[in-house]
């Protein structure tokens, strides 16, 4: 059993958790991930380790309530526990020094972003940051991001705070005023932020990593649910990545395969929220 | 005396095999619970009368872990059922699992006498009948064994890390299992469907191999939170013994077969089995099945798959007052190839999986949503023997045709998962994945280190994986006692 240390709520629907797990908090690595249990009928759902502690023996999770399982993990307290947390999974990043790199974060891929983030400063990187949301009360962790960046831009879609507009908009103004400075980009959100960022560093040739969210199973390349399509092969994106060259991934694939259970999902939330009496998403 | 051991040799083979009772095609495709139902005490004594007690028992010589068949059987004549699971359990640590998916009828079956001219006895189904008895009763307390104090690491808990830590535990060593997934059994929890092998009874198994001492930590995948390396150096084990399997799917690799509706067996499988799909929504994990489902692949797998796919369809079928799905095996061979246990075939066929032989899928179809909408295939003839003497199948020109299909599950076998072997000193691996080690010991080209089961021979038996931690137990403790 692994127990919730403590809990943050960033917003209606996006959540912080810090759960002790020693063994996994001695080994993981900026880019990696876990597979989350909360109960014995429970689904496994996987969630990128968004900060380590090795000292205390803890990780942090940060999660966006969208369905069955994270609505459920969003009611857990301080104090209770999940089944089983296994990890860590998938490759980490390839930190290194590149010179000036930009990192794109949206939504509550902020948060997988913030520890790539960090490493590739301490490697000595010039990091430029983007972050963005939907909306102001989406947004979390700009101080963390700030306190390591060398420069941050801050948007959301609505102008409800800082700059008004998607985050691709300056993305493309800093590629354009880099001069071919820019050496690397990893982009990470939702897959279709994803896929409009590799389409915009594409035109510059700016290498660009992006984190790969398939729907798994075990994470650990047994069952072949995450497959997806790597320049015309295909690979499994929990132990091949999740991080892939977002100019070789076939989008249309990621987002089609996104929505296999589209119904399913809409009937556990359903079930769920029918006999917890609870509103359902909290949006 | 008993008056059963005045029968005369004669008049035991004049009794008929005793048939086992299974449910009802029709009910038993509604649900996932067992289909074959076991002997009653008549019927096993009975059936335990049948045996010959032969002087050279050549049943024992068809078990890959050594069972004193006719020691046991004679105990169930006696009526001794604690000591004929006493017999059993002296070399087969996980009876009621080979009970019910050995295939007896190419092993001790096979070999026994009778079966010659009457029929060989049910062997499996004795040992089945044993260890449910002896899983009903309440099990007592295991005497401690003396301590070693040498420690020992297996990796995976299917049939051939759970032997292995068994036998180890058995001679004192202190054992830890590591297990990726969050249950132990392996292929026994995701693979093997409930309605063949209970899940009850993998984990009532494995809470022996427990009580034996063995430490069973799931959750932890090796070579991502420990490397080989580490598990011998920094973690202070002796030995590692690597049972991981053979769980890494193969594909078709033809046009469509990442669309929406197309399932690895794996995948198909485990969200059936282990993540009991079939109670989506009282279970969170959902499993989508279509209304016509193909089943690429003949082996055990692609039965089980099917007979599962069927099972979904009918429930699903009662539930929405849909019409009950249409389950079909696609072969690219005939009927006389296919690599499944008789056993099972034939219960496919009894409860409505439809066979199409020699067609080969060349396509799967979608549509703009990137969801399956059919199967283009082609249709096949056997040719000239190829490298396994089994005729090669050849397509036949100009003979293409698609299938109206929205579910494709892909049953063409697996290989080693290469998981484990990240960034360590790796032991030598052959082409098809799978680890070199010594098939009478078990040792691999690295130091310290065993491996056996499907990670060395491929996909195979749950027998032969006993077999091999049996043998690499022995091997590993002889290499301490060699030591001191
Ligand atoms: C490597 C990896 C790391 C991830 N890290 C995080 C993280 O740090 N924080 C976080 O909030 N989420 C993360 N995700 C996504 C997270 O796993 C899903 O949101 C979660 O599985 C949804 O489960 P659910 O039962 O609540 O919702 P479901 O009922 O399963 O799904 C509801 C909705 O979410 C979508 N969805 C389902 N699975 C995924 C998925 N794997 N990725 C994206 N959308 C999905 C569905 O299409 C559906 O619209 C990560 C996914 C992967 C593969
Ligand atoms: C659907 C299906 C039906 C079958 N039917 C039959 C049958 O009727 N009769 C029969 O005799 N055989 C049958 N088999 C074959 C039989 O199940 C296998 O041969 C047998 O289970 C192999 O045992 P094993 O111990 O080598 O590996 P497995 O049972 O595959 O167990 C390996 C274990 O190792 C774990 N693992 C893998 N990598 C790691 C890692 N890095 N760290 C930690 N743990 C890890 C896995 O999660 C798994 O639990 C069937 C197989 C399948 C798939
Ligand atoms: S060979 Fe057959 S008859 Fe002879 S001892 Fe074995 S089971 Fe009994
Ligand atoms: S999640 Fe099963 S192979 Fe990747």
């Amino acid at each position: 059993m692994f127990e919730i240390i403590s809990r943050e709520i960033f917003s209606d629907s996006t959540k912080l958790i810090i759960v002790a797990a020693p063994d996994i908090a001695r080994k993981a690595e900026a880019g990696q991930f876990v597979i989350v249990r909360i109960s014995e009928e429970g689904e496994r759902i996987p969630l990128t380790i968004a900060d380590y502690d090795r000292d205390s023996g803890t990780i942090t999770l940060v999660f966006q309530e969208v369905g069955k399982t994270t609505i459920h993990l969003g009611t857990l307290k301080a104090g209770e526990k999940l089944v089983s947390v296994t990890g860590p999974l998938g490759c980490a990043s390839e930190i290194r020094n590149y010179g000036k790199v930009i990192c794109v974060g949206g939504g509550v891929g902020i948060a997988p972003l913030f520890p790539i983030a960090r490493e590739l400063k301490a490697a000595g990187n010039y990091l430029i940051s983007i972050i963005g949301a939907r909306n102001k009360s989406l947004l979390f962790w700009e101080d963390r991001m700030r306190d390591i960046s060398d420069e941050i831009i801050v948007c959301t879609d609505d102008g409800s705070y800082g700059q008004k507009g998607v985050v691709t908009i300056p993305l493309k103004e800093k590629l354009e005023n880099g001069n071919g400075t820019i050496k690397r980009v990893w982009a990470i959100g939702p897959p279709i932020m994803m896929k409009y960022c590799a389409a915009t560093t594409h035109e510059f040739d700016t290498p660009t990593v992006v984190s790969l969210n398939s729907i798994m199973v075990d994470g650990t390349g047994m069952c072949g649910a995450c497959r997806i399509d790597i320049g015309g092969k295909t690979m499994f994106s929990c132990v091949d990545g999740p991080e892939f060259d977002g100019h070789e991934v076939d989008w249309n694939l990621v987002l089609s395969r996104q929505n296999i259970y589209l119904e399913e999902e809409k009937e556990a939330v359903g079930h769920y929220c029918g006999k917890k009496g609870c509103k359902g998403l909290g949006r | 005396m008993s008056k059963s051991d005045e029968l005369t040799a004669r008049e035991r083979m004049m009794i008929e095999r005793q048939p086992m009772r299974l449910k009802k095609p029709d009910e038993r495709i509604r649900d996932f619970f067992e289909v074959a139902l076991g002997y009653d005490e008549e019927e096993a004594k009975k059936e335990a009368e049948r045996c010959l007690n032969c002087k050279k028992p050549t049943c024992k010589e068809g078990c890959p872990v050594g069972v004193p068949i006719p020691e046991f059987i004679m105990a169930i004549r006696k009526g001794d059922l604690k000591e004929a699971a006493r017999i059993i359990k002296s070399t087969n640590n996980l009876p009621a699992i080979c009970g019910r998916v050995c295939p007896q009828e190419t092993q001790c079956e096979l070999t026994c006498i009778l079966g010659k001219k009457k029929g060989s006895v049910a062997i499996g189904r004795l040992e089945r009948y044993v260890a449910d008895w002896e899983l009903s009763q309440n099990n007592g307390a295991i005497k401690d064994t003396q301590k070693t104090g040498y420690r020992i690491a297996v990796v995976g808990s299917g049939p051939a890390g759970l032997t292995c830590a068994a036998d180890c535990a058995k001679r004192g060593h202190t054992v830890v299992i590591f297990e990726a997934l969050h249950v132990a059994g392996g292929v026994l929890v995701y693979g093997i469907p409930e309605f063949r092998l209970p899940k009850q009874i993998v984990r009532k198994e494995i809470e022996y191999i427990e009580r034996l001492g063995v430490e069973i930590r799931t959750n932890y995948v090796i070579g991502k939170i420990y490397s080989l390396d580490e598990l011998l150096k920094k973690e202070g084990f002796d030995a590692v013994f690597l049972g991981t399997g053979a769980g890494l799917p193969l594909f078709l690799r033809i046009p469509g077969e990442n669309l929406n509706g197309v399932y690895s067996a794996n995948e198909f499988l485990t969200r059936v089995n282990l993540m009991k799909g079939y109670l989506f929504p009282e279970w969170d994990t959902p499993v989508k099945i279509g209304r016509k489902i193909a089943v690429v692949g003949a082996g055990n797998v692609a039965m089980d798959a099917a007979r599962c796919a069927l099972r979904l369809g009918m429930i699903k079928s009662r539930r929405d007052n849909c019409p009950p799905p249409e389950v079909h095996i696609v072969y690219r061979r005939s009927k006389a190839e296919m690599p499944a246990r008789a056993e099972e075939v034939e219960n496919a066929y009894e409860e409505g999986v439809r066979f199409n032989f020699l067609v080969n899928p060349l396509e799967i179809l979608g549509n703009d949503k990137g969801w399956v909408t059919g199967m283009r295939c082609i249709r096949m003839e056997l040719g000239e023997p190829d490298a396994s003497g089994r005729r090669r199948p050849v397509a036949i020109e100009g003979s293409e045709f698609a299938i109206d299909v929205d579910t494709v599950i892909v049953a063409l076998g697996t290989r080693p998962n290469p998981i484990v072997f990240s960034n360590s000193d790796e032991p030598v691996r052959t082409k098809w994945g799978t680890v070199e080690a010594d098939e009478e010991t078990g040792k691999t080209s690295r130091d310290r280190v065993w491996a056996g089961g499907d990670i060395v021979t491929g996909a195979a038996t749950v027998i032969s994986a006993m077999g091999a931690g049996k043998r690499a137990a022995r091997e590993i403790h002889t290499a301490f006692i060699e030591k001191q």
